[in-house]
Parts: structure tokens; sequence; C-alpha cells
């Protein structure tokens, strides 16, 4: 393998070993004992903790901190899972610096907050580390319960369901569970196949059957399910893809960031990954900036993310446009593609400068270029496969209450839900909620 | 530059910060890593009588107690006295004073409880050229049950006893070292005075067992699956220290009796208090142990700026400043009327003060929606509870209300000085004159 960050075109192997061993180790490693105890230590134990109103699955943090500091992680880690069964994904991958660390008393004091994620990980990790599971299912309801997506919300969903007794099956679309946990994180946010642990020690509960390959309108229908079901959960995050609708958006090496990012997941090997010399990003949220990021790590000489609107409008929190600049990334905003350039693949993007005003977004006249390999499309995404029965709201299937649809029987949560923010620990609240909602109208 | 050289019971030193007789000062390579350091005198640790050796245990000798981040807050020892041979330490003793004639060097002693032990071992010493005797009746583990330290320091009529016949075979200074592990410190205190003592130094440690084992149910620390207790020590022990040498220093029969403070002084501050208290110098070793001797820099440098910037001129200028603010709780001003009040651009909001006063105190706090907490003059007494969890220094503080002015918590109007000795609601009112 000769190829470097100058060659060319797109190509795998630019960096050594060594260098991609790096670049995708765990980029936040668990606290050791003591860090954790001196870490925990800052806590002022809050009176109605506002880190615990910014929590979406509202986790007592004071509590679980405090049993860190007194010596019992496993029991920190039982407050956090009774409130978040996925507690150990959302310790690494929370915008925890935009939810609990940013109004955490202490950020707002000293601008240095008490390190709440990396003390749930490791409370979760030591948790998680014991042989047993920590929960007991309920007396069997004799109930039967689908979900449908084996992503956060699904899952949170269906331990919460097996915990009250009922019997959940998970239908999912891909070759495995976990949703955009295994498909549609950073890599070194979650390293060393965690997504697929924590699913084995989640489904240590018992009474939770998955089926692979199960798609919602393909191998599975909504009717079917309502009619051999007692309730349906829906969590099948968004599917499609919003295009760019820019001139030459069909040329080669133009890719969906999910898909990109999804592949190095799945990757063995990050270095037989290829990625361009020059990788241009379109988009302003986690997607635009984890491809960006992974872009860079991979051996990309220039990686640009292009954002149509101001700095203040962009989704991904400062600290991730900090993290995307520390590794080499350059954001530029208030610039929209307006045309792909190139024979058969891209060569270069075309962008056009924007004015945010009050009248909406406005593409002006002058325009500029970026040499590019690969550009990576990540303006959103979008609800796909869903039934027709059902009504939507904003795109999304409309619900109210604990993500009741309109269909009786139906629940949605997660991405594909309407409201929410599109993160895992909203999904994850909405997976819970549902299912404390069914729960008490099957046995109400 | 404020003075730091003090005389205490006619023993000069460049600067009040004295080693307590302790592991520290047990050789002639620490004590002159001491000196070298800059400690203004050492007390070397307890010599015995002449015969074998003091024998020690094995395993751990020390247990601790830990703040934040591992800072140790107290220590606890089950180490006895010197455990090498009289006539080493006598000929290091001799060295070292030779070599640092400007250090106090006072010698720790304790032997069996007879009169002809204690002229055996005086004799021993008078010429190693030491400035003064401390005599242990203090140390309250393993030699009390020998029927030393503080099996002495706990019956005032032997410390009286043994004094006086230290003073009778000795012409040197005598410093009596007291137990806190006794109800009333003036009892013997005064006894050491009716003995002769020229002064007294406390505290010695407190009876204690830092921790217990629970996986194997022991206390710490453990020897072998058992454990003793310890004497305790370090910034822990500080305040009941301060408590000790206030009541000597204002009672009757013993204000005036030169006093060596002891107990946790880790700070210049902490010197400075004990100080102020009615202190003569300070005994340090703690501190010592924790950081090493260089911490004694700090509490020169730190003395020395406050001396001056309260423009006090000499140490003997600060002692006993404080002496007469103590007080007996009957003396306190019942009609100083003070309310809390919170510095809403300093709080943070963690709403610690709020749970504390709700829960656990007055309801005098109150909470809005958007977690903006202020005090309730109606129900605030005054307590400080919400000060003391602040952990914001002065964010909040008690406003004093002016004589005259009308409390909201009683409707009443704010009076003069008046207290419990003529207060109506006390049986034992005196008339007022």
């Amino acid at each position: 393998m000769t190829n470097s960050q100058l060659t060319p075109g797109v190509a795998a192997g630019r960096l050594g070993a060594d260098k991609y061993r790096d670049n995708f180790a765990d980029i936040a490693p668990r606290f050791d004992p003591h860090e954790a105890l001196v870490a925990a230590d800052r806590c002022y134990f809050c009176h109605d903790a506002p880190c615990v109103t910014a929590c979406p699955t509202t986790i007592d943090i004071p509590l679980f901190i405090r049993q860190i500091a007194t010596g019992t992680p496993e029991a920190a880690a039982r407050t956090i899972f009774a409130q978040n069964i996925l507690g150990g994904m959302c310790a690494r991958v929370c915008p925890t610096e935009q939810l609990c660390e940013e109004v955490c008393v202490r950020e707002v004091a000293e601008g240095r907050p008490v390190e709440i994620g990396r003390l749930q990980r490791f409370a979760t990790d030591a948790l998680m580390e014991m042989p047993d599971h920590p929960f007991m299912r309920a007396a069997a309801t004799g109930r039967k319960i689908a979900v449908v997506g084996a992503g956060p919300a699904g899952l949170s969903a269906a331990h919460r369901l097996a915990m009250k007794g009922h019997e959940v099956t998970i239908f999912d679309a891909r070759p495995k569970a976990g949703g955009l946990n295994e498909y549609g994180i950073a890599s070194y946010k979650t390293p060393e196949g965690f997504a697929q642990a924590e699913l084995e020690w989640l489904l240590k509960i018992g009474g939770i059957t998955v089926r692979h390959g199960q798609a919602l309108g393909r191998e599975i229908t909504l009717e079917g399910l309502t009619g051999d079901f007692a309730a349906v959960v829906l969590s099948i995050g968004l599917g499609g893809v919003n295009a760019l609708r820019a001139d030459g958006e069909n040329k080669q090496n133009v890719l969906n960031a999910v898909d990109f990012i999804a592949e190095l997941r799945q990757a063995a090997d990050v270095a037989g990954l290829p990625v361009g010399r020059d990788v241009v990003v379109i988009g302003g949220g986690m997607t635009a900036i984890d491809a960006a990021v992974q872009s860079k790590l991979l051996g990309a000489e220039n990686v640009t993310i292009a954002y149509r609107r101001g700095r203040d409008r962009m989704s991904a929190s400062e600290h991730e446009q900090d993290h995307a600049r520390s590794v080499g990334v350059r954001i530029i905003y208030n610039a929209a593609p307006v045309g792909i350039v190139g024979e058969d693949a891209v060569q270069e993007i075309v962008l056009a400068y924007t004015e945010d005003g009050p009248d909406g977004l406005k593409t002006g006249s002058e325009t500029f270029r970026l040499k590019a390999d690969q550009v990576f499309k990540a303006i959103g995404q979008t609800l796909a496969g869903h039934s027709d029965a059902l009504e939507l709201a904003g795109g999304k299937i409309a619900v109210t209450g604990a993500g009741r649809t309109s269909l009786k029987g139906v629940w949605a949560a997660g991405d594909c839900a309407s409201g929410g923010d599109d993160l895992t620990v909203t999904a994850v609240a909405e997976g819970r909620d549902a299912a404390e909602d069914i729960h008490a109208s099957l046995m109400g | 530059m404020a003075d730091l050289t003090t005389d205490f019971i006619g023993i000069k030193s460049p600067n009040p910060f004295w080693l307590a007789s302790a592991p520290p000062t047990d050789k002639e390579y620490n004590v002159r890593r001491a000196f070298d350091a800059g400690w203004g005198g050492v007390v070397w640790k307890t010599l015995g009588a002449e015969g074998p050796p003091i024998v020690n245990v094995n395993g751990p000798r020390y247990g601790a107690v830990y703040g934040a981040d591992r800072r140790l807050l107290g220590l606890n020892n089950i180490e006895l006295i010197t455990d090498r041979p009289l006539e080493v330490n006598l000929r290091e003793i001799k060295q070292v004073k030779r070599d640092y004639p400007d250090r106090a060097l006072v010698i720790s002693l304790m032997v069996p409880c007879d009169e002809q032990n204690w002229k055996a071992i005086l004799g021993h010493i008078e010429d190693t050229g030491a400035d003064g005797v401390e005599l242990n009746f203090g140390c309250p583990h393993g030699m009390s049950e020998r029927g030393m330290g503080s099996a002495v320091g706990q019956v005032p009529e032997y410390i009286e006893m043994v004094t006086r016949w230290v003073k009778q075979y000795s012409r040197m200074p005598c410093i009596v070292k007291l137990t806190p592990n006794i109800t009333d410190i003036c009892k013997p205190a005064a006894a050491a005075k009716r003995g002769g003592a020229d002064a007294v130094s406390l505290i010695n440690t407190i009876n204690s067992i830092t921790s217990v084992d629970l996986d194997n149910f022991a206390p710490e620390p453990t020897i072998d699956g058992k454990g003793a207790h310890g004497g305790y020590c370090g910034p822990a022990v500080k305040p009941i220290a301060l408590s000790m040498v206030s009541e000597i220093a204002r009672h009757e029969e013993t204000g005036g009796l030169p006093i060596s403070g002891i107990g946790g002084v880790t700070t210049w501050r902490d010197a400075a208090e004990f100080m102020a208290l009615g202190a003569g110098n300070v005994q340090v070793c703690t501190a010592a142990m924790t950081y090493g001797f260089r911490v004694v820099q700090e509490m020169i440098s730190g003395l020395s700026q406050y001396l001056d910037e309260k423009e006090i001129g000499s140490t003997a200028d600060l002692v006993g400043r404080a002496v007469p603010n103590v007080t007996n709780w009957q003396f306190l001003n019942l009609n100083y009327v003070t309310k809390a009040e919170i510095d809403q651009d300093l709080c943070i909001k963690c709403g610690r003060c709020y749970a504390a006063c709700e829960d656990t105190s007055h309801q005098a706090i109150a909470m809005s929606d958007d977690r903006v907490f202020s005090v309730i003059d109606e129900e605030c007494v005054a307590c400080n509870l919400c000060i003391d969890v602040c952990p914001v220094e002065d964010c909040i503080t008690m406003r004093e209300l002016p004589v005259g002015a009308v409390d909201p918590r009683t409707g009443k109007k704010v009076g003069a000085y008046a207290n419990w000795t003529t207060h109506p609601n006390n049986p034992m009112a005196q008339a007022a004159e």
C-alpha cells in the first residue's frame, strides 16, 4: 500500500496502521476509579437539580454521582438504567454539552461542568461487566407485543415491556439490531463493538425475540402486526435521505453521509475504506460532523463542511464543531451547493453564498468552487416505509401523549414520531414512555 | 516584616512553628532536615526509661480519614514512643543542638510513674544542651496500658506529682503535654500549674478508630485481623484543640499559663488562630507528615504577611487577642438579630440552601419557578446553615438589624444588649439592676 494523504481521487489506505488505530480509538476513555471519585466530588447534589430537568430520560444525576462518590458505581448504574436502559450508549453519544452539562450549576458558575457523561459511563460500564442483568421480569401477562425497529426507541420500549411481563418480538430490517447505535454513530464514540455488547446485555432480561431482515411494508405489514399482536410500537427511524436538489447530484462519489458512516461502522478494517483527497460535506447536524471528522481520520487531506446557515443555527453543538475543527475540518457557514461538476465522478462542487434574513434563507448570485473527490450529503433524513394508514405531522408519524398514533393499538417512538429532537436519549425516553402507556392500556 | 521570633517560657526560636514530638522528630536525620527547611523548633520524639527499647508493631501504624481527592483530613497512629536506644537519642540530640544553636530543641519524656525513674531520666538529659522538657502525659495508646501517657494525664494528682518531681530534679523549663481524652481540660492544666509546670501543650491525640474494614470486620489500621484504637490528629481535630486551648486561656486558675498549641495546624492561618486564642507558639505534625517539611515556608510567609497587614509587630502581640471574646452562652447578646441575605449575582442556583432550610431548618428560603432563591425574613432565625452549605464564598451573608429596627419574624423592635441571665423566660434570671 503506497497511498498517502496526497494520493489523488478516492483511495484507501492513506495512513499507516498505527495512525488508523489512534484515530479510531475511544475518544473519551472510561475514567479510572480515582478520576471518577474526583469528578464525582465536584457535584453539589443540587436541590431539584437542573441537570435532571435537562435530561430527556430524567435520570437522577445527583443521586447516581453520590453513589459513585461513595464507592458503589453498580448502585449508580441501577439509578441510571431504571430511567434509561441504554444509559451506556447515551453516556457515550449524548450531546451532554447541550443537555445536563450545559445547565450544571458549575458550568454556569465556572465554565466547567461536572463531567456527568463520563461519570455515567464509569457507572454503567461497571455494572455491565457484572454477570447478571440488573432487572427482573414481572409475572408473565400472556400479552404479545410487536416492536418495529431495533434502534434506541425500539430497544428501550422492548426492554420495558419485557420487564412488565409481556412477550416482545422486535422486527428489524437490517442484519444487525441496534439501529443508529450500530449503524449511525461515529466509530470513535463507541468503539470495540459496544453497540452489540449493549444489545446482548439488554436482551438478557428475557422475553424479547429479535427477527432480522423484517422491513415494514416488505416482509411485514402494519395490518398484519395489529392482527397478531396486542400492541405495536413503531420505532422505524428515518429511513430516507433528503436530496441536495443541485445540478449533477447523481455523479459518482456523491454519497449519503449516513451510508458512509454505516459502512465505516461495519468495516472490519478501516484501512480498507476509500476516502477522497478532497472531501466536502453538506449539512449542519451531527451526521455532517461525524462524516467530516471520520473522513479526516481516514486520511483525507482537505475536508470541508458547508452549511447553508450561520454558526448559531447549526444543530451540531459548539463542542462538536470545535472537535471537528481540532482534527482539521474546515467549516464554511452561509454557503449552499448549487452544482456538482465532473465527468463521471465529482471533481468540484459549486456553492453560493446565502443570507439568512427575516424572509428566510436567500441564495445569492456569488458562487465559489471547492475541489471535491467525494461529496457527502447530510441534510437530513425523512420518514420512509411507513403505512399510509397513519396520520403524519411535519413529515413524521403524528403522536399524542406517550406516543399514541392515529391508529388504535399502535404507538410510535423515536425519530419517526412527531416532536422530539432526534437524539438517542430522546428516543430512549419515548420508547420507555410508550411501553408504560401500552402496559397501562393493556392491564388497566 | 513582622518579627516572628518567639520567646516561649525562656526558649527562643526564630519562628513559632515547632515540630511536635512524633515520628518526624525521632532521629537526627529528620530533625536536621526540619531545621534546614526552616522550622523554629523541635520537640524530640518521646524518650523512655533506660533499658530494652520499645517495640512497635510491624504492620500498619497509621489510619486515615480523607476528604475530596484523597486530601488527608485526619490521621491516627498506634506508634509508641521512640524505639531507638536512649543513648543513641541523647548523642544525636546533643549533636543537633550544637549545630543549630538558634533553634528550640525540647525533649519529650515518658517513664514509669515513680520518682526514681523520673530522677534518672532527667539526669541523662541534663547535659544534652536541650532547651527544655515536655512531659508526655498524652499518648492514648499502648503506653497508657502500661500506666504511662494518658493514664497519667487523666489523673490530675499524678500530673501534679510528676511535674513536681521534674521541677525538683531539673532546672530545665518544663512543658506538660495534655491529653484531650478527659471531660474538663482545665483540671489537668491546673494540676500541671500547681506542680510547677512552666507551660502546657495541647492537645495530644484523641482516642480513635478511623474506619472499619467491612470485608474483614476489623478496625483500621488492621494488624493481622485485629485493630486497637489509636491517637487521632490532623486538620479534623483542630476545632476540639482550639476549644480546649481557649478554656485553659480563660480559666481563672490557669489563665496566663503559657500554652503551646497543638492539633491540626496545617497553615499559617491555623497557627494564627491558636495564637489568638492564647497559644504562645504552635506544634505541628500531620501537615509535615502529609506534605513534607517545606510547608513551614508557607506558614512563615503567611503569618508574617498577616501580622504586617494587621500592623501587629510581633507574635507576642498576637497571643491571646481573641481570648476576651470567648465567653459562655449565657452572656451572648440575645438582642443581636441578623437575617440571611443572598447575593443574586453570585448565586449559582444549586439550591442547597433551600434544601437545607426547607428540610432541616425553618422554611425561610423561597424558591421560584426559575430557581431564584430568596430569604423570607419573617421566618429566618439567622441560624447560618444556608451559609455553611453554600458552595460559593460570600454568596450568602448575614445582615445585622440595627437597634430599633423591627424584626419581621417577631414583629418586635431590636433592643439593646441583653442576655439569658436577665431574660424573663429564665427561671434563674437575676433581677435587672
